[in-house]
């Protein structure tokens, strides 16, 4: 397929760049958790909106590919449909909402529910990727405890939730230990997903192009969220099942249906929540697609 | 409902088409022509052009244009444009000393060769509102060959009294490229000004400012501020002479700062260095004295001030990844937001679980205790 952005190279980032980011790649897939350093580039969305992400899969991506781009876990969130069809436009590749039909999955916040399998890439995006940034806000001092694996810091945080609130207060990029030997953020993913990043048979690619760090988890490598052996880690759960699909055991989102206290949980993942079946009446249904016209004429009004 | 929070292509296509409505403004009115920026504001130009990291003002003009007068916008405009575009080489480092000024001031010194000339600039115009209608100078500038204009640097160093550009066996390594290269730190003097000056001008100048309010001391005078056009030379390996590609504007700042000295050397001033595109007075000001602040442990001074610590000032100058960080925010974060929710929901729950058990407090009335006191 032809790019159909002209002027701009497949993939937007030129060769020498797309090397260079593979050579950080290969990198960071040998020293899995390890933050490789990377010049970072512009792209044409801001700093912070998934530039570390796009770069990543601008420079893994091929003909063959096959692309799906969620955001909160949703396909049809704003950011994920302007990065889906920035790479649309400057690819020419084929595009997904499908987890399972896809090669490629460029994600913020969220690992899909269905299962990764061998073969596929998850590409995260990442915008703080020191996990010991906000006890240590200096790099060089940072880097001198990663060398050392000196994580006492982040077990003494851990602790203070404890004694604090009687167990760990961390509830989205829960640090995790990385084969055993480099403490990794696993981004702004909910802790709920972190145990499927163990042993996932998928590469996971994590790019950060504010702070200008690439690093990775290759498959079936061991990631292990901190814990103590009193208090070991807890993802969260959900009491009730999706309202709309009837699932249990996935990641939910609280919607505020009216101003009187009024909410109901729904799947985070779309492209689950389509797949479960939707147990909604057809007069339900049809009141859903009321209001998203009436949320798209609200934008436009 | 459920489907409102969620976005669509539609409504994204929507938003765009509103944001051209609005940045055409009154249809009656020609739009602004791209030359008409480039030309009425050249001191906007320059902003963009020098945080943008690339010298052609007719692209920025047009990224002004487009981002509606938002600097910032049309500056990651500029930069997104900038890093597709192939590095074919490097060209050779200008000679500052032979810039042709149009305008060339000390604050140093009273007259110095090439004397003083004001040129261009804001500088003891009065702030009232005018009408635009300009005239050329009533005076043209004398004929005749240009005098030579020594660098004020130069003119101290030749007695050894500021310290020279280099060090003594430094010698004078490549320079890195962080738009090409991962930034490390501690950075290169080099590195740290090519950072500063893709830095955002309003950062600089606040840094610089609370330097001289007591956050970072260098007691700077303004040695040398010179601005003007100077041609751009590339040497092509095939060619094996340097052949000109063009000419660029620029604003240079050279900042004579607090002397040093020990029982081992000799006083000397130092220096901050500052350099622009463009008319860029106050960003290169900013810049030679933030550049001086930086190099506190270069000198042995006690870092104690957010103008002399190099992370801090280098990991949020850039303004392009500071307003795409702040401004994601934007962005959904419901997920994570659920996350804090339930767990503040559960910490609620317990502490109200902790006060359910405790026993009753004996409570005393204070009623009876006040009758029983009368």
């Amino acid at each position: 397929m032809s790019t159909a952005l002209h002027g701009y190279n497949i993939g937007y980032l030129d060769e020498q760049t797309k090397r260079m980011i593979r050579r950080a790649l290969l990198k960071a897939v040998a020293i899995p958790g390890f933050q490789v350093p990377f010049a970072s580039r512009e792209v044409p969305m801001p700093r912070g909106w998934g530039t570390g992400g796009v770069q990543v899969t601008a420079s893994i991506i091929g003909p063959e590919d096959v692309l799906k781009v969620i955001d909160q876990g949703a396909d049809d969130t704003t950011n994920a449909v302007s990065i889906r069809s920035f790479f649309a436009a400057v690819t020419g590749v084929a595009t997904t909402t499908r987890t399972d039909e896809a090669s490629i999955i460029q994600t913020r916040h969220r690992i899909p529910e269905t299962p990764l399998v061998e073969g596929q890439t998850i590409v995260y995006q990442v915008p703080s990727p020191e996990p010991l940034r906000f006890l240590e806000p200096r790099e060089t001092e940072t880097r001198r405890l990663h060398a050392l694996a000196d994580y006492g810091l982040m077990y003494v945080k851990l602790y203070e939730d404890i004694a604090r609130y009687g167990h760990i207060a961390t509830t989205y990029d829960y640090p995790v230990m990385v084969a055993g030997r480099y403490l990794m953020s696993p981004s702004p993913i909910p802790s709920f997903d972190n145990p499927k990043m163990h042993r996932s048979p998928a590469l996971q690619l994590f790019g950060a192009g504010r702070e200008k760090r690439i690093y990775a988890v290759p498959p079936y490598t061991d990631v292990e969220s901190l814990g103590f052996e009193d208090h070991p880690f807890e993802p969260q759960h959900f009491d009730a099942p999706c309202a709309i699909c009837g699932s249990t055991g996935v990641y939910l989102d609280e919607v505020i249906t009216d101003d009187s206290g009024g909410s109901m949980f729904v799947c985070s993942d779309t492209d689950h929540c389509e797949r479960a079946g939707s147990p909604l009446t057809d007069a339900e249904s049809a009141g859903l697609k009321d209001a998203e016209a009436v949320s798209i004429e609200e934008v436009t009004a | 409902m459920y489907v409102a929070v969620k976005g669509g292509e539609r409504a994204i296509a929507n938003a765009h088409a509103l944001l051209a409505k609005r940045g055409r403004g009154d249809t009656r009115l020609p739009r602004i022509e791209q030359a008409a920026v480039a030309g009425q504001l050249g001191v906007l130009v320059a902003r963009v052009m020098s945080e943008g990291s690339l010298y052609d003002p007719e692209l920025a003009a047009r990224a002004i244009l487009q981002a509606q007068g938002d600097a910032l916008e049309a500056i990651t405009l500029v930069r997104s444009y900038r890093t597709t575009l192939p590095r074919f080489g490097y060209t050779l480092p200008v000679n500052t000393a032979g810039l042709p000024p149009q305008r060339r001031i000390s604050a140093t010194f009273k007259d110095l060769p090439g004397g003083q000339q004001l040129g261009v600039t804001f500088d003891y115009t009065h702030r009232l509102f005018t009408d635009r209608d300009a005239e050329g100078p009533q005076t043209a500038p004398g004929g005749g060959a240009e005098p030579a204009m020594p660098r004020v640097t130069d003119l101290l160093g030749a007695g050894a009294l500021i310290e020279p550009d280099h060090a003594a066996g430094a010698g004078d390594p490549e320079p890195g490229d962080l738009t090409r290269e991962p930034t490390i730190f501690p950075m290169s003097r080099a590195e740290r000004l090519q950072a500063l000056a893709r830095a955002d001008e309003g950062f600089l100048l606040g840094l610089a400012y609370s330097t001289q309010r007591g956050y970072g001391g260098t007691h700077p005078f303004a040695g040398e501020i010179r601005v003007g056009e100077i041609e751009v030379e590339f040497e092509a390996p095939e060619l094996g002479f340097a052949v000109p590609l063009g000419r660029v504007e620029l604003t240079e700042c050279q900042m004579i700062n607090q002397f040093k000295g020990s029982a081992d050397t000799p006083a000397q001033f130092t220096r901050g260095y500052g350099l622009a595109f463009g008319r860029s007075e106050r960003k290169a000001m900013s810049m030679s004295m933030v550049d001086r602040a930086l190099r506190a442990e270069e000198f042995g001074e006690r870092i104690v001030a957010p103008a002399q610590d190099e992370e801090f000032v280098i990991s949020h100058s850039d303004n392009v990844q500071a307003t795409g960080f702040v401004e994601h925010l934007k962005l959904p974060h419901y997920v994570d937001f659920q996350a804090e929710l339930g767990l503040v929901r559960r910490l609620r729950s317990e502490f109200q679980l902790r006060i359910d058990e405790m026993p009753e407090p004996v409570l005393t009335d204070l009623t009876d205790l006040a009758e029983a006191r009368a």
